[in-house]
Parts: structure tokens; sequence; C-alpha cells
């Protein structure tokens, strides 16, 4: 219980310095969530108030912004995090066999993190990269051309 | 180790061949033999450059360096000069315009040789994105000054008028009206917008531009903040675009730099500052209302229009909203003339197009290619053929939001008019290229799934009407969907087309209308039979490909 406090009090001062940097205008707030994201990996509950009280305005202002877009998670997510683009460029060049071979060597499902918190399996709409689809992305790292038999060899790079 | 500095090549067509190109690549390597430069030079022939009246024609790379009518007497002088001392011979120098051949998948490819009619895609590829001195040597930054010291707002707004540019963006609006709009609106702040929040499924060609040439775009937004009377820009760039995120990010400090941006620039008394902002991940922003939404630090979720952000859009204020292929014309409508613009294309769609070739072919990629041509020469030509030899079942133009056409509608030109006639949307230029493999039904459920999830949820026909017609298209993939659900679909269709607030959920129902209006033969199958024709639905009514 203790650790978590702390955890609080950490993710403030973060979520404080980020709105020191970059201001408080109502604009910056995509931006610092962003920041926010990128430092912690999800914006809790404590980021939120904070952001609340630095930036003045409503959590549930602050919220539905980071509910809305795709690149900002309100939810922890696994050590790695897996997005498979299900567009129809990369579908069309034989996507759904990845995908199917990806569900299968994780035993996940969209959206589900694994219990030791290694994977969080995501899909993604269009990422650009569309001429050498199927595409997925771990982490920041881009793979393209995929075929089935890759994915057990790309999963094996992530510890 | 060898360290291969540079590359020569020759072009050997039949016409360079009658010309000479044989005897000019004997003297070459000759020469440099004589030069000692053979360890680092490779020199060979290529047979697929041509330019009418210029052949032979000699390529140096990387410097992309283009030397035409060379003949024999010229060779000593090139090598000795540019090969050995590094200095451009300029009298032998030709323009990259007009050079023809089949190398455009090739630069495609490798970012390497120059395609047919490149305006927008001009430098990409070619220069050091990272260093404005590239962009300036290429006659960068000159259509800012022509604009600044001799044209008044109103000469440059007009210029671009009378060149018919269109929107790139998909819609085709003119884009000199909508500057016009602009630079009469009231108001004493005024922003300029580029959308760079290219999220339309099998489009990245908005990407290469910002990645390749991101100083024509800080150029042609001050041109354009001339022309409309605005001080401040925003490129808003989707998230995901991390390398096209920080190369505009140094060509903004570059330019900063140079004086070139800022205040007072060319002491004209005009000034322009710009920022970035990155999106962070929502198809719909793309729509300029929820851009603006989004630029505020809001939802994205598109504003009831009228009014139109001509009149008030960014905090209200007039804003000029233009895509990032639509402002990459402008330095280059303005240096050159209107007319010379307007020569490029079909005369209701002057210029070029940029597209990206994906699906089942040979050779995926991007080509800018005049307006008019048609899907049949871009299979053949840059596709290389159909992958497999396999045959042409569809195409999908423009992205998620375009249309499924059939085989049939191959020979129509692609131009803004002949596409509204033919009932298509040429939308963002991409071409979704699909074999037989394809199963329509398969293909319309992922792209409403797609909507489904990207709907922004402001408004019912969209939120509801996506989700409902994902759900019937999910049944008929399973071998459970009725005959009334045809009309159900097509019912949607036109419900999302004809009620839904933006762009988005207007044009999410064409993948309906289409499979519809030209596949409907397969779908009942689906239904009638309970028979996939393409073998991709597993029409079991259990588990398929569940993308819940």
């Amino acid at each position: 219980m203790s650790v978590e406090v702390k955890q609080g009090q950490d993710v403030r001062k973060i979520v404080r310095t980020f709105v020191e940097e970059q201001g408080n205008e109502k604009a910056e707030l995509i931006p610092i969530l962003q920041e926010i994201n990128g430092k912690l990996g999800y914006i809790s509950d404590d980021a939120i108030k904070e952001l609340s009280e630095r930036m003045n305005i409503p959590t549930s202002h602050i919220y539905s912004v980071a509910t809305f877009y795709r690149m900002l998670s309100t939810e922890p997510h696994g050590r790695h995090v897996i997005q498979f683009c299900e567009s129809a460029p990369c579908h069309v060049v034989g996507g759904r066999l990845v995908w199917e071979k990806l569900e299968q060597e994780l035993g996940l499902a969209k959206g589900e993190t694994s219990r030791d918190e290694k994977w969080t399996l995501l899909t993604t709409s269009c990422l650009g990269v569309c001429g050498v689809g199927p595409v997925l992305i771990i982490d920041n790292n881009i793979y393209g051309n995929v075929t089935p038999e890759q994915v057990p060899e790309i999963l094996k790079n992530y510890e | 180790m060898k360290a291969i500095r540079s590359m020569v090549l020759v072009s050997s067509d039949p016409e360079s061949m009658d010309l000479g190109a044989l005897d000019v690549f004997n003297t070459l390597q000759k020469q440099i033999i004589e030069y000692g430069l053979d360890e680092e030079i490779t020199l060979s022939m290529i047979s697929d450059v041509h330019k009418n009246g210029m052949d032979p024609i000699v390529l140096v790379y990387p410097d992309a360096v283009i030397y035409g009518s060379v003949t024999t007497q010229d060779v000593p002088h090139i090598v000795e000069e540019h090969l050995y001392k590094g200095r451009v011979v300029e009298e032998k120098q030709i323009s990259p315009y007009d050079l023809t051949g089949r190398v455009a998948w090739l630069s495609a490819r490798k970012g390497t040789l120059p395609a047919e009619n490149r305006i927008v895609l001009k430098n990409v590829g070619l220069i050091d994105p990272e260093n404005i001195d590239e962009y300036i040597i290429n006659v960068g930054y000159e259509a800012l000054g022509k604009v600044l010291k001799e044209m008044t707002p109103k000469e440059t707004f007009t210029e671009i008028k009378n060149s018919g540019l269109r929107g790139r963006g998909g819609a085709g609006f003119p884009t000199g009206l909508k500057w016009q709009f602009v630079s009469g609106a009231k108001g004493e702040k005024k922003y300029v917008i580029c959308n760079a929040d290219e999220s339309e499924p099998g489009t990245f060609k908005d990407r290469l531009v910002l990645e390749g040439d991101p100083h024509a775009i800080i150029e042609a937004m001050m041109i354009a903040a001339y022309a409309v009377g605005a001080d401040e820009g925003f490129v808003y760039i989707r998230g995901e675009y991390g390398l096209a995120i920080s190369r505009m990010k140094k060509a903004i400090e570059q330019a900063k730099a140079y004086g070139l941006l800022g205040e007072n620039i060319f002491d004209t008394g005009f000034s322009f500052d710009l920022h970035i902002h990155a999106g962070a991940g929502a198809y719909i922003c793309g729509e300029e209302t929820a851009l603006i939404e989004s630029i505020e630090g809001n939802r994205g979720e598109p504003r009831p229009r009228p009014p139109y952000p001509t009149t008030a859009g960014l905090w209200q204020k007039p804003t000029l909203v233009n895509n990032v292929e639509t402002l990459a014309n402008i330095p280059a409508i303005i240096r050159n003339g209107a007319a010379w613009y307007k020569a490029i294309g079909t005369p209701s769609s002057p210029g070029t197009k940029v597209y990206t070739i994906l699906g089942n072919v040979n050779v995926t990629g991007l080509i800018e290619v005049p307006m008019g041509i048609t899907l049949r020469e871009v299979i053949s030509i840059y596709a290389k053929g159909m992958k497999n030899g396999s045959t042409l079942k569809l195409a999908q133009t423009g992205g998620s939001s375009g249309s499924i056409i059939p085989a049939s509608l191959q020979d129509t030109p692609m131009d803004f008019d002949s596409f509204t006639k033919a009932g298509v949307s040429l939308g963002s230029g991409a071409l979704l290229i699909g074999n037989e493999d394809i199963c329509v039904v398969d293909l319309a459920k992922v792209l409403l799934n797609f909507f489904r999830y990207e709907s922004c949820g402001k408004c019912n026909p969209c939120r509801i009407g996506n989700k409902r017609s994902y759900e019937i298209l999910s049944n008929i993939s399973e071998g459970v969907g009725t005959l009334k659900d045809l009309k159900d679909l097509q019912m949607l269709s036109d419900q999302l087309y004809e009620l839904s607030n933006c762009g988005l959920g207007q044009t999410a129902g064409s993948p309906l209308r289409d499979i519809l209006a030209y596949f409907r033969a397969e779908v009942e199958a689906h239904i009638k039979l309970k028979v996939c024709p393409a073998g991709v639905c597993l029409m079991s009514g259990h588990r398929a490909y569940q993308t819940e």
C-alpha cells in the first residue's frame, strides 16, 4: 500500500514537471498527455487529477480526451506492446493468417495483457507503411512483410 | 574494402544507342580508369531512362545530377570536373522533368531515380532533407522570395486559382478559391494549417513528402500565409509519423536560423511563426474541423458546418487548412506560373497526382503521374502486373473511404471529374489492387470494422450505422445472413451518406453501396448457397476471424 502512495506522489511530480515545461494552456493538454503516456506507460487517475489541478481543466474533460485517442491509454500495458495493423491493405496481403498466428503464439485475444505482464496485444488502424504489409509494431520497432512463420522468431527478440 | 562513392548510369534505349550511347559509355570507362577512379565509381548501362531530344542521358548518383545530349567530347570534361573535382557541369545538366521511362517503381523503392513529371516528389529521395542548403540549391525558397518581393497577396491567390490546383486531401476543392475565402474573411488574426494527419488506410504519400522534403511545406505554408494574411501556422502531423515530426522540427529550426522564418522576412515586413502539433492517433482528425478541435486540446469531434473554418476555424479565427500534397505543389506553381501547371494533367484536374500502389501486384510503392492515367496503365506499367499472373478482380481507390471498383472500370481516366461521373471517389490516391482471392464480403467487413472503430461517436448514423453494418456483414460471412440483410445494408449505406455530420460517416457507406452495385451475386451466394466463392469466409457460424 505504501508503495502505491509513493508511486502516486512520483506521478504527480512528473506531471507537474511536464506542465511547467510546456505551459498550462489548454492547447498543451494533448502534447502533455503524450509525454505522460510515454514516460509512465499509461495515464493513471493520479496523473489526471494532478493535471486537472495544474491546468485548471475538469478531470472529466481530461479523461474524455485521454480515452479518445488511440496512442493514449488509461490502462497499464505489458512490458511490450504489440500493435497489429488490421486495415484493408495489410488484410488483403495475408494479414489474417499473421494475426491468427500472433493470437495462438501469445495465447491472447485482442486488447489483452498476458498474466506475466510481458505482452499486450492490440490492433491498430493503418500505420502508413502499407507498401510492406502485413505490418506489426512491437514497442517502437516496425516489422513489415511479416509471414506467420516469422512470428515466433520476431517474438523471441523480446525479453 | 572498396568503398563505392558514386554510381554513373548511361541510358541505353534504342534512341540513345543510335546517338552513340555505347561510345559515351566506353569513353567514360576509359576516363574513369585514367583518373584512377575505377575503385570508387561504378558505371552501368540502363535501359529505363529516356528524354525526348536529350539522349543519351548520363545520371550521376548520389548527387542525382542528370546530363543530357552527352557526346564523347563531353566525357573528359564531365569526368574531370564532376567525378574528379566534384563540381557539377552545369551547361550539360538537364532537369528531371519530362524524363520518361519505367523508372518510377525504382524511385519509389530506392528513393533514387526521378520519375516522370515529379512536382510534389521533386526533391524526395534526391536531397538531404535535414540540410536546408540542399533545398535552397534546388531553387528552394525562390518562390517565397518571388511572392514577397514581386507579388501582392491578391496576385498570389489569383495565380493559384488560375493554375486550377485542387485539394489533394480527397475532396478536390479548388485551392485558390479556398485561399480567396480566407483572404476575404474578416479578422485581424488568421491561421494556416497543414493537414498532415494522413490516416487513410493505404496512403503514405504525405509521409514521404514530410520526411523527404520538409522545407517545401514550410515554403508553401508561408506563401499561403502571405496570400491570405495569416502570421501563424500549425503543421498537424499524425503521432505515428515519428521521423516526419523530427525532420519537420529540424527544418523549422534551420529556416529560423537562416531568417527565412520569423519576423520581417526578407525585410518585407511579413512575419510568420510555425508550430508542430503531433496527433495522438485518431483517423477522424484528418477531417479539418476535428483537426482544429484536436489542436485546441479537445476530443477530435467534427464541428457542424457552416461556419466553415475559412471564416471561423482555429480559436474561431479564419483558418486555411490544406493537405501536404496540395501545399507541395505551390512553390512550383509560383516559380513556373499557372499556365505551366495547367498544361499538365487533364483540363478539369491539372497537375500530377501521387498514388500509392498496394495489394496483389508485383511492385508496390509510390508514383507521381499526371492526372488522368488509368488503372490499367498503373497496373501494367508501374505495378509490373498482377502477382503470380493472377487476374484483377477489384480495386479500391482512395483508401477506406474511397470506392471499390470492378475490373470493368479500369480504363476510366483517374481525375476528379471522370471519377465523379463514374460514381467513384479518387480520394487520397491509394490504389489497393485485389485479385480473385479477395472476397468482397470479407473486404467490406474489414473496412466497416475500421469505420466502426474510428467513428468519433458524436452523431448516431455513424456510430450506430457502422456497428450495425459490421454485424450484418459478419453474419453474412458466417453463413447466417438473410436476403433482408441486403436491403438493410443498402438502407444503412444511404443513411450513413445522408445523415452523418462529417465526411467520415458520409463515406463509410460507400463500400456497402459498391459491393451491392458491382458484386451483388457474390454477396448473394454467401446468403443463398452458404458458399464463399473466393473461399475466404469460413461460413461456419463459429469462430472465424474475430476482430472484436
